[in-house]
């Protein structure tokens, strides 16, 4: 019994810096797991990923102005991260070129310009900070800002719930109902932006992405409407952020990857063993 | 004749590029109007031009305020992404989005219309189904049902019979037909000319441009027909 309680509850009630760590993920993890539903729905994963990349500049810029400042960083990644979604729209409407490629084309250019905006002042440890994020790092402000965003998230993504499912099946239905459909795909494409920016504290604009894709992803696999799985990705991913952390105390690794790695853990056993389509219980239903 | 919409001299295209040009006329209330044309005529843009999904790239188009929120659109089936993991009942429901909006719970009287629309298409058994299992004319039922549920006054149907069984576009037919027996403005997007001729009284033939518009009698004269293929490089 003890040695159970030393694996899995000691870390977090002997040090501050882990219940913190725990409590971050975990809020980011409910918010971030519905929100890949949604995107995988849209057929948007790639997006987030390019999103993720987007806010790099702006924190860059926040981190150049105000050095190590949350608020600063916090706001340039939202700007930048809001300003590359307009953008991308706006190409996508106004040319023959596809949402998705020119998501592509800003995040590439973000990556470009915020690398070298770091490497301005900073050193390689403030972009591996950037890029890995550092969960066990967190302070109070950090973890109040994602809480914060996570409840918010939950709450507006309840309140555009109907309309962005029928956006997304059948967008010309909704229009024909009166319209909103571009209001309710802004308002997601900012709450992507805040959340993608509230993640970077904890993971990094790099594995963020991960905690959002990653849960959404298995849970394609174990549940069988909209409903069911946004609860899966939130359980899901709040469970990787409990047992990446667990793995990574007693095994010393860095923490984010660890997360991350046991959401892909999950990925590959819903996609094996999966209800929902999964390759060997569809091998079993054809067989029989 | 009540007017529901009117096109005045509409040009709709996809970023300037015009598919269709010059349209102008009106769809009167009550009316069952069939909307006629080859593969790239303007049908479905036309019709993307009325529920402005589609800004017009010149002229307007008016629907009239007693109609602006009577008007709803049944799909393409092509449109819809069948692996969206929703049931058959959660589809058919969407038709009370204009009643309950995006907080309101449905109550006991709606329930009862959802099921009872899914009664009248035959679908009770796979209500609770996804709709990925459903065949394409299990799947069209469905989208009327939902048109049952949302209970509008004008109804657009793009390609209601596409991908759909005869035996399913006979019952869907009737369906359609009551509708307009009780007095809904009906536009449908179809391709089969028998058909058209069979049920609807009145028919727009298109071909990048209006070639004809009136009594389908009139209108489906071979003169326009092969006016309409020549215009359009193709049949129909």
């Amino acid at each position: 019994m003890g040695g159970l309680y030393e694996i899995f509850l000691s870390p977090f009630v002997e040090f501050g810096f882990m219940r913190r760590a725990l409590f971050g993920a975990i809020f980011l993890a409910v918010a971030t797991g519905p929100l890949g539903v949604f995107l995988i729905l849209r057929r948007m994963s790639l997006v987030a990923d390019s999103m993720s990349h987007a806010i790099l500049p702006g924190v860059a810029a926040g981190f150049l102005i105000a050095g190590v400042s949350l608020t600063a960083m916090l706001v340039g990644g939202m700007l930048t991260g809001l300003l590359v979604a307009l953008l991308a729209g706006v190409v996508s409407r106004l040319t023959s070129l596809k949402e998705d490629a020119s998501f592509a084309a800003f995040y590439l250019i973000s990556l470009g310009l915020g690398v070298v905006l770091l490497s301005l002042k900073g050193s390689n440890m403030d972009l591996l900070h950037v890029l890995f994020g550092s969960v066990l790092g967190l302070d109070d402000k950090a973890l109040l800002f994602i809480m914060v965003v996570s409840s918010l998230t939950i709450l507006l993504l309840s309140l555009i719930y109907r309309p962005l499912i029928i956006e997304c099946l059948d967008p010309g239905f909704l229009r024909s109902e009166g319209g909103g459909g571009s209001l309710v795909h802004m308002l997601f494409l900012m709450l992507l932006v805040v959340n993608l920016v509230a993640g970077f504290q904890v993971l990094g604009t790099l594995m963020v992405v991960g905690m959002m894709m990653l849960p959404a992803a298995a849970a394609r696999f174990c549940g069988r409407t909209v409903g069911k799985q946004l609860v899966f990705a939130a359980v899901i991913g709040a469970f990787s952020a409990y047992a990446g952390l667990v793995v990574s105390y007693h095994y010393s690794v860095p923490a984010s990857s660890s997360i991350i790695l046991v959401a892909g853990l999950f990925y590959i056993l819903s996609l094996m063993f999966g209800r929902q389509g999964g390759v060997i219980r569809s091998r079993i239903r054809f067989f029989n | 004749m009540n007017p529901v919409i009117r096109l005045n001299n509409v040009s709709l295209g996809w970023r300037d590029k015009p598919v269709l040009q010059h349209v102008s006329g009106q769809f009167n209330q009550g009316t069952l109007t069939a909307i006629l044309g080859a593969n790239g005529a303007g049908k479905s843009t036309l019709v993307k031009g009325i529920i402005n999904f589609l800004k017009p790239i010149t002229g307007s188009i008016d629907i009239a305020p007693a109609f602006r929120k009577e008007l709803t659109l049944l799909p393409q089936l092509s449109d819809l992404d069948r692996s969206f993991p929703i049931t058959t009942y959660e589809l058919v429901a969407m038709g009370a989005w204009r009643r309950i909006g995006p907080w309101r719970q449905y109550g006991k009287t709606e329930r009862a219309r959802i099921y009872h629309a899914i009664e009248e298409v035959g679908l009770q058994a796979v209500a609770d189904h996804l709709i990925g299992s459903l065949s394409g004319g299990q799947l069209q039922r469905a989208l009327f049902a939902r048109l049952m549920v949302r209970d509008a006054q004008v109804l657009l149907l793009d390609e209601p019979f596409a991908a759909v069984d005869e035996y399913t576009c006979e019952d869907l037919m009737r369906i359609i037909l009551g509708w307009h027996a009780e007095g809904r403005t009906i536009i449908a997007v179809l391709h089969d000319v028998d058909r058209v001729r069979q049920c609807f009284p009145e028919t727009l033939l298109l071909a990048r441009q209006v070639v004809a518009w009136g009594k389908t009698a009139e209108i489906l004269s071979e003169e326009n027909l092969q006016k309409a293929r020549r215009l359009s490089l193709g049949g129909f």
